[in-house]
C-alpha cells in the first residue's frame, strides 16, 4: 500500500438526514498513525461527518474512501467488516449485558484470536477485568467508555472514530480518556475524534479540523490551531 | 388444615394455575423477544401456537393411521416445530421483511393481517369445528398421589400437567443457556438492548431476527401443543384467546426480558385461576367466565403504575 495514501478520506461530501442537507461539501483525510480532531460549534455537523462515513446519512454528493477503496454507501453493519469502529456518543455500551459480552459483541465480525484480544484489551483497561461479570450499565460514565472503546477495538480497527468522548466526564476521567486515546494510537491505530473539549483535544491530536455550519473553516495542525487566534476567539473559549 | 383448606387450593386451583401460567409463560416467551428485537407486537403469535398444535395433531392422526399407534404429542411437536419455524421464515421474509424500516404501526398491520390469513386458512385445510386432541379422562399421576399421600398432603397431577410443567422448565433452562452462553444467544440480548448500536457493532441484525423466529417459534408451538394437551382438544380460536394473557405477560415482566416473560405468565396464569377461589364465604371470589378480565386489569394496572414492567423492560 502507498503510504501516502489516506487510511480514510471523505472527497467533497454533501449528506444529510433525508431532504435536509448538514454537510456541504466536507473534505477531510486520516493519515496512517494520524490522529486527527474535528471541533467547531454545536451543529456544525461534527457528529454528522462521522455517521456520513459509517452510512447512516443520506450522501447526495462526494465520497468515502476507506485505503483509497471508496465505501460510499456502505451499510453500516459492512462498514465494521471493511475495519472501520466507531464508538458513538451516548448509548454506546449494551448495558443489560456484562463487561465481557459488550467486548465478545464488539468482537462480532472476528473469526479467531478473542481470547487473546479480550486479554490485551483487560491489559489496556485494567479497571474492567475486575468488572467483567458487571452490566455494563452498573458502572460510572467514565468506565462505560472505556467499555465502549475496548468494544470497538475488539475487531482489528484499521481507523477509530471517537464521537465526542469525553462528553459529560469528570475532568479525571477526561484526562484519563485522552491519554488511552493516545495509548491506542501509538499501537498503529489512526483516530478520528470528534470533540467539545476542543483544547485538550488539539493538545493530543496531530491534525484537526474546525467545521463550521457543514463546511471545513480551518486545518491545520493541533498546535497550529491551538495558536490560532481566531481559532482560539471562536472555540477555546476566549483569545488566551 | 390440608384437609380443609390445602387439598382443594393446590389441586384445583393453584396446580392448574401453574399449568396455564406455564403456557402463558411460553407464549410470552416469544412475544417478547419480538418486541424486543424486531420492535412489534406480533398479533400473529397465537396463531402460530394454534396451527403448531393442529400439525402435531395431524402427525399424530397419520402416524395413528398408519401403525396402528399414535406419536406422543411432545414427539410428534417436534418436527411441527421445523414445520413453524420455516413458515415464520416465509412470513418474515414476504410480509414483516419490507416493513423493516417503515413506522412500527404498518408491520403490526401485517402482523394482524398475518394473524387472520393464518386462521382462515387453517380453518380450510382442517374446518371450523373442534378437534379433539387426545380422548380420554386425564388420570393423577399414581406415584405423585401415593408418595404425597403418604405424607398426609395428597396432590393430584394428572400426566398431562405433570409433562406441562416439566416441559416448561426444560425449555426455559435451555432459553436461560442459549441466552446467557452462546454467541447468537448475547447477540439477541445486544439487538433487544440497542438496535442501533447492534448496527455500528457490526452484528448481522438479520441472522439475529431468523434466531429470533427459531426461539419464539419453537417455544410458540410447544405452547399451543401444551394447551391442546390440557384442554384436550384444538380449536382455530385456541391461539387468539391466549394472545391477551400472553401480552399481559409479556408487559408484566417487561418488554424484551424473556425471563420477566416466563415470570409474568405464571403470575398471570395463577392470578386468573386463583381469582375463581372461595377467598370469601363459599362462592368463587370472581366467576370463572372473567377470567381474562384479571390478565387485562393486571395489564392496564402494569401499564399505568410500571410501563417497563417488573423486570425493567423496554418502554414505548
Amino acid at each position: 500500500m502507498n503510504t501516502d495514501t489516506p487510511t480514510l478520506e471523505l472527497k467533497d461530501i454533501t449528506a444529510g438526514y433525508g431532504e435536509s442537507e448538514i454537510l456541504h461539501g466536507i473534505n477531510l483525510k486520516v493519515k496512517p498513525g494520524e490522529i486527527v480532531a474535528i471541533i467547531g460549534p454545536n451543529g456544525a455537523g461534527k457528529s454528522t461527518a462521522i455517521k456520513a462515513i459509517l452510512g447512516l446519512l443520506n450522501i447526495t454528493k462526494g465520497s468515502v474512501l476507506l485505503d483509497g477503496n471508496d465505501i460510499t454507501d456502505t451499510p453500516p453493519d459492512r462498514v465494521v467488516t471493511k475495519g472501520i469502529s466507531y464508538v458513538p456518543q451516548t448509548h454506546n455500551v449494551f448495558v443489560n449485558l456484562s463487561v465481557q459480552e459488550n467486548l465478545e459483541m464488539g468482537a462480532w465480525t472476528r473469526t479467531d484470536g478473542i481470547p487473546e484480544r479480550l486479554d490485551e484489551m483487560f491489559t489496556l483497561f485494567p479497571d474492567l477485568r475486575e468488572k467483567r461479570r458487571q452490566a455494563a450499565g452498573s458502572l460510572s460514565g467514565g468506565q462505560r467508555q472505556m467499555v465502549a472503546m475496548a468494544k470497538a477495538l475488539m475487531v482489528d480497527a484499521k481507523v477509530l472514530l471517537l464521537d465526542e468522548p469525553t462528553a459529560g466526564l469528570s475532568p479525571k476521567y477526561r484526562g484519563e480518556i485522552f491519554s488511552t486515546i493516545q495509548d491506542i494510537n501509538s499501537s498503529g491505530v489512526p483516530i478520528l475524534i470528534v470533540e467539545q473539549n476542543a483544547k485538550q483535544a488539539l493538545g493530543c491530536a496531530n491534525r484537526g479540523y474546525v467545521l463550521v455550519e457543514g463546511t471545513n473553516r480551518y486545518e491545520g495542525t493541533g498546535k497550529e490551531l491551538l495558536d490560532d487566534r481566531e481559532v482560539a476567539r471562536m472555540f477555546l473559549g476566549g483569545g488566551e | 388444615m390440608w384437609e380443609s383448606f390445602g387439598f382443594e387450593f393446590v389441586n384445583f386451583y393453584f396446580i392448574p394455575g401453574l399449568v396455564l401460567g406455564c403456557i402463558y409463560a411460553l407464549g410470552a416467551i416469544g412475544i417478547t423477544l419480538t418486541f424486543g428485537i424486531l420492535r412489534f407486537a406480533n398479533f400473529a403469535h397465537g396463531e402460530v401456537m394454534m396451527t403448531g398444535a393442529y400439525v402435531t395433531w395431524t402427525i399424530m392422526a397419520i402416524t395413528g393411521a398408519l401403525f396402528g399407534w399414535a406419536l406422543h404429542p411432545l414427539i410428534a411437536a417436534i418436527p411441527s416445530i421445523f414445520l413453524m419455524i420455516l413458515v415464520f421464515f416465509v412470513v418474515d421474509r414476504f410480509f414483516y421483511k419490507p416493513f423493516r424500516k417503515a413506522p412500527t404501526i404498518k408491520v403490526v398491520m401485517a402482523s394482524f393481517g398475518m394473524m387472520l390469513v393464518i386462521r382462515s386458512l387453517v380453518q380450510i385445510l382442517w374446518g371450523p369445528n373442534q378437534i379433539t386432541f387426545v380422548r380420554g379422562i386425564a388420570k393423577p399421576n399414581g406415584f405423585i398421589r401415593e408418595l404425597t399421600g403418604s405424607l398426609d398432603m395428597m396432590i393430584l397431577v394428572p400426566n398431562k400437567h405433570f409433562l406441562i410443567m416439566a416441559g416448561t422448565v426444560v425449555i426455559v433452562i435451555l432459553l436461560g443457556y442459549l441466552l446467557t452462553s452462546t454467541r447468537i444467544g448475547k447477540a439477541m440480548r445486544a439487538v433487544s438492548d440497542s438496535p442501533d448500536l447492534a448496527l455500528v457493532t457490526g452484528i448481522d441484525v438479520e441472522v439475529v431476527i431468523r434466531a429470533t423466529w427459531i426461539v419464539g417459534g419453537a417455544c410458540a408451538v410447544a405452547a399451543g401443543v401444551f394447551l391442546a394437551m390440557d384442554i384436550q382438544m384444538l380449536e382455530t380460536t385456541m391461539g387468539f384467546r391466549m394472545l391477551l394473557p400472553m401480552f399481559a405477560a409479556a408487559i408484566l415482566g417487561g418488554i424484551g426480558k424473556p425471563y420477566g416473560a416466563v415470570l409474568g405468565g405464571l403470575v398471570i396464569g395463577l392470578a386468573e385461576e386463583l381469582s375463581s377461589y372461595p377467598w370469601i364465604g363459599d362462592s368463587p371470589l370472581l366467576s370463572p367466565g372473567y377470567k381474562s378480565g384479571v390478565a387485562f386489569s393486571i395489564m392496564i394496572v402494569m401499564l399505568i403504575v410500571r410501563p417497563s414492567g417488573l423486570f425493567k423492560g423496554r418502554t414505548f
